[in-house]
């Protein structure tokens, strides 16, 4: 085994490689996905290796393609459709909701739909109200989907496949501003479940739950926090739905507080969800009020000091957990 | 017309007397007996009745002055804190309004028509109407001392207020996780100071005020509780030696079959199993109160009131001093084993202070048992409104007749205290053979 220096854009890319060389049935769809090399380069060069029957530009129509998708799943491929970003999505959110996510139970179990769907999800990268908004909650609102969001090098590299393994139509959200992350990545890779929870960081006094964009803001606030002697569990969910339920519990019985950073809106969120879930399963471990670090309750600013101001930050999530400790 | 504001009159001097919070973690309260009767007259600081907290029985003072009127709530009842339990007339008449409802009857709505000398518009006085304030009592801020709408809002405000702000005072903040905390550690929550926002206890409260021997659960609920807790045994006592007549009987049970019977059983059983002779001599109780249902019951309104099942009390003494009733709930039909369960986990309540509410249930018939004392027989006071109580001795080895020699055997001494007034001493005698009877054949316990 060996260990080489990557980025988060080439992990996914490079899983995407091992993806269309193992399995024919595999194939790429979206806008600027070919010639232009995806619009966060994460499909640069896959053009000119797989041709343009396996690398397929398409119109800006995202009902149509993510439509062609889910009927080239149907009929047996294993289509992985790229959207721009989630504020785009909505535009093919008829064919999420009402043919990829119901099509198996309305068929009573005959037509399943194994749809891989790609979006960037998040902000912090000054690109205003319209490409920067984190609507992955949304999508876990509905059953028969199954929502990923790899945080790590490991995991935008090894959720692919299991994704494209599952037979239901599985929604992956990369965040804009993990791309350029880079670190170091073992090779061969192994593929991640997409079931389970992941810890990252262990302690006893106050859970911090969150996934994606904000897991380095969270491990950031859990270094402040050990600093001023307050060890924290920092749980990466990876999986927004099925929600690992028992990873979330067993670690807020431990600590008896719990914080939970999560970059969309507040009202009717992931974080409600989690919250609730808490409180219906811990609720007499529980030592304080569950805290929630959110984005601020406006369409993202374009200006910087703005978009700062609306996103969570490390400090945010010092002085929830501070809050919850107490 | 007359009628009228004779009547109003009146009702606006009726106060109500609730079911008090004797602690600040108590949430209702079983009234155990009236020390009152409608009709009497009652005045601040009278007991009027007994109330079973879930730490001990506790003689209640009423606030107010005046007349019982109406019994709202019948002994053995157990109702919410706040519970009206009677109404006080302020009035003359020395005698009630009539018979008394069964249940807490919804007050009859005010008179539609208030005094002739307040000043009032027609929607004003609808207004008062709706919400029964009696237009006399406002002060009227108005033209020429008129009541407006707002000064009937404000007395509206006034009277609902307290009934608003008084169980949210009471109610401490405490986080779920500190209170199951303080029920495992045995600390008495209301005794810690919180650290949390606005005062909440938390965790680290609690472990702090379990580290703190002074704050310790038996230690502090005994100390606070010891002097209601006394003053209610000395109230119940003196009640019961007062009123009572008492006859005792005493009974020497000789204990050699049982305790062999129990020492075989024991030797197959698990440690965990074990079952000790006091569990014996309770089941025993229990069947003998079954099969004599003239000592299993109450006295109330002067007559006996025989019970359906055996709730049995068991007298726990607590180590500051003290005691405690608990009881095991249709001991008659629960075999030795749980017998045996519940007496362990009554005693062991008892004395952390935690009693479960089930423990308060009403016991029919008391066994007290200071024979761990060493003592030999006792002769105990009746709990009212029960009319017996058994109390068991030490079992000890004596000389005793066995055919025509002696032998050393152990024995107990069952000494029965019973209320004159429901049974006679053949009925008591009956009782004790009985006990003795099935203290002989262990096996059936």
């Amino acid at each position: 085994m060996t260990t080489t220096h990557t980025t988060y854009r080439e992990a996914i890319r490079e899983a995407l490689r091992e993806a269309l060389r193992d399995d024919e049935r595999v194939f790429l769809m979206g806008e600027d996905v070919g010639r232009y090399g995806g619009c966060f380069a994460v499909s640069l060069g896959l053009l000119e290796e797989f041709g343009p029957e396996r690398i397929r530009d398409t119109p800006l129509s995202e009902s149509a393609f993510v439509g062609a998708g889910i009927g080239a799943a149907l009929a047996g491929m294993r289509p992985i459709v790229e959207i721009m970003t989630v504020n785009f999505s909505l535009l093919a959110l008829d064919q999420i909701l009402n043919n990829a996510a119901t099509l198996l139970h309305m068929s009573g179990g005959q037509l399943g739909v194994p749809l891989v769907i790609r979006m960037t999800t998040g902000a912090g990268r000054q690109l205003a109200a319209q490409h920067s908004h984190s609507l992955e909650g949304w999508y876990a609102h509905i059953p028969g989907l199954r929502i990923i969001a790899p945080a790590t090098l490991p995991d935008a590299r090894g959720m692919l496949r299991p994704a494209l393994e599952c037979p239901d139509p599985v929604l992956m959200f990369e965040h804009g501003s993990l791309y350029n992350a880079a670190g170091e990545l073992d090779e061969p890779a192994e593929p991640v479940d997409i079931d389970t929870a992941a810890i990252r960081r262990s302690g006893d006094d106050v859970s911090l739950i969150t996934y994606g964009g904000t897991l380095p803001t969270t491990l950031t606030a859990a270094e402040q926090l050990a600093a001023n002697n307050i060890q924290a569990d920092v749980i990466d969910l990876r999986t927004l739905r099925p929600l690992d339920e028992t990873t979330i519990v067993d670690s807020v019985r431990r600590t008896n507080h719990a914080v939970v950073i999560d970059e969309g809106w507040r009202s009717g969120s992931l974080s409600a969800e989690i919250t609730a879930r808490i409180t219906e399963h811990a609720f007499y471990d529980l030592d304080a009020p569950v805290q929630r670090v959110c984005t601020a309750e406006v369409p993202m600013p374009y200006a910087k000091h703005l978009e700062d101001a609306a996103l969570p930050q490390a400090d945010d999530v010092v002085a929830a957990a501070q809050r919850a400790v107490g | 017309m007359t009628w009228w504001p004779q009547h109003s009159g009146r009702w606006a001097e009726m106060a109500e007397f609730r079911m008090p919070s004797l602690g600040a973690d108590m949430e209702r309260g079983t009234l155990v007996e009236w020390l009152v009767h409608p009709g009497d007259t009652v005045h601040k600081g009278d007991l009027v009745a007994a109330v079973d907290t879930e730490k001990a029985t506790i003689e209640v003072e009423c606030f107010d002055t005046g007349i019982i009127d109406r019994l709202l709530v019948e002994p053995g009842q157990t109702v919410p804190v706040g519970t009206p339990l009677a109404v006080i007339s302020a009035g003359a008449q020395g005698a009630p309004s009539g018979p008394a409802p069964a249940e807490p009857a919804a007050e009859k709505p005010p008179p539609p028509r208030k005094h002739k000398a307040a000043l009032a518009t027609p929607p004003v006085r609808k207004l008062a109407a709706q919400h029964g304030i009696d237009l006399a009592a406002v002060h009227g801020t108005g033209h020429g001392g008129a009541i407006t709408h707002a000064d009937v809002e404000a007395a509206i405000q006034q009277r609902t207020e307290p009934h608003l702000t008084a169980p949210a005072a009471a109610r401490q903040r405490i986080s779920p996780y500190a209170r199951r905390l303080a029920a495992e550690l045995g600390v008495d929550p209301s005794l810690v100071t919180g650290t949390g926002a606005d005062g909440a206890v938390r965790a680290r409260d609690v472990r702090a005020a379990a580290q703190e021997p002074t704050t310790t659960a038996p230690a502090p609920s005994v100390s606070r509780g010891s002097t209601a807790m006394r003053q209610a045994i000395a109230a119940l006592m003196t009640k019961s030696k007062h009123e009572i007549p008492h006859y005792y009987l005493t009974s020497t049970i000789e204990l050699s079959t049982a305790l062999e019977w129990l020492r075989e059983r024991n030797r197959r059983a698990l440690v965990a199993d074990r079952i000790v002779p006091a569990a014996l001599l309770l089941k025993a109780t229990a069947l003998a109160a079954r099969d004599v249902p003239d000592l299993n019951g109450h006295w109330i309104n002067d007559h006996f009131e025989p019970a359906d099942a055996v709730h049995l009390g068991v007298a726990v003494a607590l180590h500051g001093g003290g005691l405690l009733t608990p009881s095991i709930v249709d001991a008659e039909q629960l075999p030795l084993t749980e017998i045996m369960r519940r007496l362990r986990e009554l005693v062991s309540r008892a004395r952390t202070a935690h009693l479960h509410s089930s423990d308060t249930t009403p016991a029919t018939i008391t066994v007290t048992n200071l024979g761990d004392l060493g003592v030999e027989s006792v002769q105990g006071v009746i709990y009212p409104p029960q009319v017996a109580l058994i109390g068991f001795g030490a079992v000890v080895h004596r000389p005793w007749a066995v055919g025509d020699l002696i032998g050393i055997r152990p024995i107990v001494t069952a000494t029965l205290s019973g209320d004159h007034r429901a049974t006679d001493g053949a009925t008591g005698g009956r009782f004790l053979t009985t006990i003795d009877t099935f203290l002989q054949h262990p096996e059936e316990l």
